[in-house]
């Protein structure tokens, strides 16, 4: 199954090229806060959120409401794809610096 | 310092739960202290190695190199659980017949003693590199070590190390007959779980579709950051918001795994039966 999932992942990385760039959103973390720490996303759509780490620790972006989590190292960007979403509200966070990296991003 | 203990705690559940069960489950394996011991060096050594390229891991593949890599690990230890489930299913009747000396004489024992190390390896591997990375981002934060966040994270390490361990003393307490039918239970959904997991980290990297995401969301009923959710997730992969692949995942392992093992059960292995025989 992994093996079949390479394969499929390496098909997909031909054709990367082709979709990137299309719908990218950016969020900042610094002194471990999101900036912005609200952000507006359209609904029905596959969009890539860019999340740049301008601390020197590492970060992990989570969002249970997303399905989603990666780990951002320091001084580092990573770019994680999500939708097609529904309208409303995902909390997300960094998992690491749960006081003070929240935010949510809102779907219309 | 308590946010440092519950998310340390979150990340060393899992392994802790896991290594609390296959221990128990191969308690009359010969050797298995030592195997389980390699395993947990194995992984902790890959823990470290895998926080230190953590950046290098994300750039592959076009930058979903990490969910790949996940993916990958959780793969792989399914396979692994399945094939220790299979092996206990042929040989848990015998293991429990005679424990003292019949284990040293089963075929494959070494090769259940291998597939064990590499288990407990991934699992200390893919919850302790998270771990590590938290750990260091407290020691490097500006101003300094802070010292009381990083002693919540040892007392994390140690509250996680002793919930697997009374997980593992509690199935000491089944008798023999029983304890590998509750384990086999137990490594079953815990394996269900991972694959579930594997399929998030492939929804991710969209290499395949989420099949609606999320197919229900019981995140007000049971959270998945309770206690009771943290311990379901760990156990039987209790998502709060899981995605309709993530289903699909578990269940075909689950079905795959567990009619494996019934048909294991009812009609042995190959070898199985000629060792019955001799």
């Amino acid at each position: 199954m992994t093996r079949l999932a390479l394969a499929a992942a390496l098909c997909l990385l031909a054709a990367a090229p082709v979709q990137a760039a299309d719908d990218e959103f950016r969020l900042v973390l610094q002194d471990h806060r999101f900036q912005p720490d609200e952000l507006v996303l359209p609904a029905g759509k596959k969009v890539t959120l860019v999340v740049e780490n301008r601390d020197a620790t590492p970060e992990e972006f989570e969002s249970k409401a997303l399905g989603r989590e990666k780990v951002v190292a320091g001084k580092s960007t990573a770019k994680i794809l999500v939708g097609p979403l529904k309208p409303g509200r995902y909390p997300f966070a960094g998992e690491y610096n749960e006081k003070t990296a929240q935010g949510v991003i809102v779907v219309r | 310092m308590l946010a440092a203990t519950v998310i340390v705690f979150r990340e060393v559940l899992e392994a802790a739960l896991l290594i609390g069960i296959v221990a128990a489950a191969t308690r009359t394996v010969p050797g298995r202290n030592r195997w389980l011991a390699a395993g947990m060096l194995a992984g902790l050594a890959g823990a470290g190695a895998v926080a230190l390229g953590t950046a290098r891991i994300a750039e592959l593949a076009g930058g979903i190199g990490q969910e790949l890599f996940n993916a990958a690990v959780l793969g792989i230890a399914v396979a692994m659980l399945a094939w220790h489930n299979l092996w206990m299913s042929s040989h848990g009747a015998a293991l429990a017949a005679d424990a003292r000396s019949v284990g040293s004489a089963i075929s494959g024992g070494r090769r259940e003693c291998s597939v064990l190390l590499v288990v407990v390896g991934l699992a200390v591997l893919r919850e302790g590199a998270e771990t590590v990375l938290f750990l260091y981002g407290i020691a490097a934060s500006e101003g300094g070590a802070s010292l009381p966040m990083l002693a919540g994270g040892l007392a994390g390490i140690a509250a996680g190390v002793a919930v697997g361990y009374l997980l593992y003393a509690g199935l000491l307490r089944i008798p023999l007959r029983w304890l590998f039918a509750a384990t086999g239970v137990l490594v079953l959904f815990l394996a269900a779980g991972m694959a579930s997991q594997a399929a998030r980290f492939l929804i991710q990297a969209d290499v395949v579709p989420s099949l609606a995401a999320p197919l229900w969301d019981t995140s007000t009923l049971l959270p998945q950051t309770s206690i009771a959710g943290t311990l379901l997730h760990s156990l039987v992969g209790y998502e709060a918001q899981p995605a309709g692949m993530q289903i699909l995942f578990y269940l075909v392992a689950l079905v795959a795994i567990g009619s494996g093992m019934l048909w294991v059960q009812r009609n042995g292995v190959p070898s199985a039966r000629r060792e019955a025989a001799s």
